[in-house]
């Protein structure tokens, strides 16, 4: 080995580093561009936290520092790992396992977003379009069944965690510790975030039906929702659940739904009619 | 500052012949060995020092540093004091944005879009790392930097018995992948060395929690054990070539005195980026006192290593007001 280095002259020697260190930029430059492959496959569609940008520009904004991850109350926002490629240390979160269930009111993620991956101008659920709930076995719906739902959403060890604001209006308890007794089973209509923020708003304006000038001043405009999201329709004589106009795809009606598989999963492709970012 | 910038982005240091030199520089080169006791005195103290090894000062205090800064984001996570939010990408201290420069750049070119609060975050680490030396983030603050001394040390001894070996790449590589991720970033509109930036990887890891990615930077580590010493941090790695054009100018440095030197060539032999102490050969310095250049991580082993105080560490401007 020593040897035959040895008589190489030293331009040999010059000109086999050259080439060695070639081999070496090429080497980083391909496999950093192998990372494009997971995405333009579209080996993976995530779910992205509120606010994220069209799936392209999200990727491209993203700085991949997990400051979302952080925030958020209920840990929905997992950071990817490098079987996504150029996805790397980007957050998706996983609805069935962790929904966002905007129990932090204000998108603390968006907030804490340096680079605007996650659209700064957005500030209330209702402008999120994170994607589009799909009701994809109707057959398995409780509901379309005619029967009602008593227990856990998802068994005693299910870690997810909900707001429920009739017990804590603050702090998320799990899903686990607050068991149900239903005689038609509605969890994915009676937990949709925008539906409780429906009733709330309604509610707040039938105490006060005098002082709505006053309340202006306390509610912002965009606050309450102005579209429905979900409801168990009545179809050919069985209740089914029909996604709605105002559904952002945060995904609780997935993680709450007690079948398995779910009978609601979240698309979140680019190629819904709302596409991400914020609605208008 | 030509000379630094030249070397930085991987020329060989440029030698100038005696006939350019000023007089003083010209004439301790030709004397400085006729101290035949010092040096002899010299000797005897390496000797001394390579029997009984002790901890040195300045990479003690460094990796402590190093191990403070990271630990920090995942101690302000796990306790939740919103102290150092995010990762070395990016982060919040005590509310204030931070980013670091070469993944700032990286979005920047892919997104073409730059909202406030990354300049903010991009101009506050431009200043910080400016004040403190530019490549200073590699040694103090990178976590990549602290795994590769280790492996550095393993692959030192493996070449000791013949194991391993040390293949050199030319250090232009670094410009060209440099450049390469700055166009790959424009044309493909995707912050494509995120990928398989190390220091990303590690920092998310050890905050987030460890994933697949670490095998990337495992096989870079076995890759400089076994053929290349400290092959990402001299060769490849943009991050430092990005915080070395930040250092160019910075008062921070590493302070050389000829007069003091000896040409014992300790400090060239732990150096990360021996070319940057090309002044220290013999005949070589230009100046009697020469300040270390931009591409220098101001790791500050060699001024732990030199057995006459030649290098110092030196905060320009800070004399002038104290």
């Amino acid at each position: 080995m020593v040897k035959s280095s040895k008589r190489l002259t030293l331009k040999q020697k010059e000109r086999r580093k050259f080439l060695g260190s070639i081999a070496l930029a090429v080497g980083v430059t391909g496999i950093s561009l192998l990372g494009m492959v997971p995405v333009i496959g579209k080996w993976v569609e995530r779910l992205r936290p509120p606010g994220a940008l069209l799936e392209k520009e999200f990727l491209a904004a993203c700085i991949k520092c997990g400051q979302c991850v952080q925030v958020c109350p209920v840990e929905a926002i997992k950071l990817a790992d490098l079987t996504d490629g150029l996805g790397i240390g980007v957050p998706y979160i996983d609805s069935r396992a962790q929904a966002c269930d905007f129990s932090c009111d204000g998108l603390q993620c968006v907030l804490a977003c340096p680079t605007g991956a996650l659209i700064h101008e957005i500030s209330f659920p209702s402008q999120v379009d994170m994607g589009i709930a799909k009701v994809v076995q109707p057959a398995q719906c409780l509901a379309v069944l005619g029967q009602g739902f008593k227990g856990q959403a998802r068994g005693p060890d299910f870690p997810g965690l909900l707001r429920y604001a009739d017990i804590d209006r603050w702090n998320p308890i799990k899903v686990a510790d607050h068991p149900y007794d239903l005689e038609l089973c509605d969890l994915c209509v009676r937990q949709c975030p925008i539906e409780i923020s429906i009733i709330e708003c309604a509610l707040e304006d039938q105490r006060e039906p005098t002082g709505k000038v006053a309340r202006v001043a306390q509610r912002q405009e965009n606050e309450c929702p102005p579209k429905h999201a979900i409801e168990l329709r009545d179809i050919n004589g069985a209740m089914t659940p029909v996604i709605l106009e105002g559904c952002v795809g945060c995904g609780v009606c997935e993680m709450i739904c007690p079948i398995e598989p779910a009978v609601i999963v979240m698309d979140a492709s680019d190629s819904r009619a709302n596409s991400r970012g914020m609605r208008t | 500052m030509v000379e630094s910038l030249r070397v930085l982005l991987g020329g060989t240091p440029r030698r100038i012949s005696k006939k350019d030199m000023p007089e003083e520089v010209r004439e301790l080169h030709q004397h400085k060995f006729a101290d035949k006791e010092r040096i002899e005195a010299i000797h005897i103290e390496l000797r001394e020092k390579a029997a009984n090894k002790q901890p040195e000062k300045w990479r003690r205090k460094r990796w402590l540093v190093l191990a403070a800064v990271n630990l920090l984001f995942l101690v302000s996570y796990y306790l939740d004091i919103q102290l150092l939010e995010g990762a070395l990408t990016a982060s919040r201290f005590a509310g204030f944005h931070m980013a670091d420069l070469n993944s700032a750049l990286q979005v920047m070119l892919a997104f073409k879009h730059v909202v406030i609060n990354l300049l903010i975050g991009t101009v506050t680490i431009f200043i910080l790392w400016w004040l403190l030396g530019g490549r200073t983030f590699c040694s103090w603050v990178c976590p990549y930097h602290l795994v590769a001394e280790w492996a550095e040390m393993l692959h030192l001894k493996l070449v000791k018995k013949g194991w391993a070996r040390d293949y050199q790449f030319d250090r232009r590589s670094r410009t060209w992948l440099w450049l390469v991720f700055v166009i790959l970033a424009i044309v493909t509109g995707y912050t494509i060395y995120e990928t398989i930036s190390p220091t990303g990887i590690l920092s998310r890891a050890l905050i987030y929690g460890p994933g697949v990615a670490l095998i990337w930077v495992a096989l870079l580590l076995l890759f400089e054990i076994f053929f290349s010493r400290r092959a990402w941090c001299r060769y490849a790695c943009p991050i430092g070539l990005t915080y070395g054009f930040v250092g160019i100018t910075s008062p921070f440095t590493v302070h050389y005195e000829l007069p003091n030197c000896f040409h014992e060539g300790e400090c060239r032999k732990v150096c990360l980026v021996p070319h940057v102490l090309d002044t220290v050969l013999k005949g070589r310095a230009r100046e009697i006192e020469v300040d270390i250049g931009a591409d220098c991580t101001r790791c500050l082993r060699c001024v732990d290593a030199c057995p006459t105080g030649a290098l110092t560490v030196k905060f320009k401007g800070l004399g002038d007001l104290l």
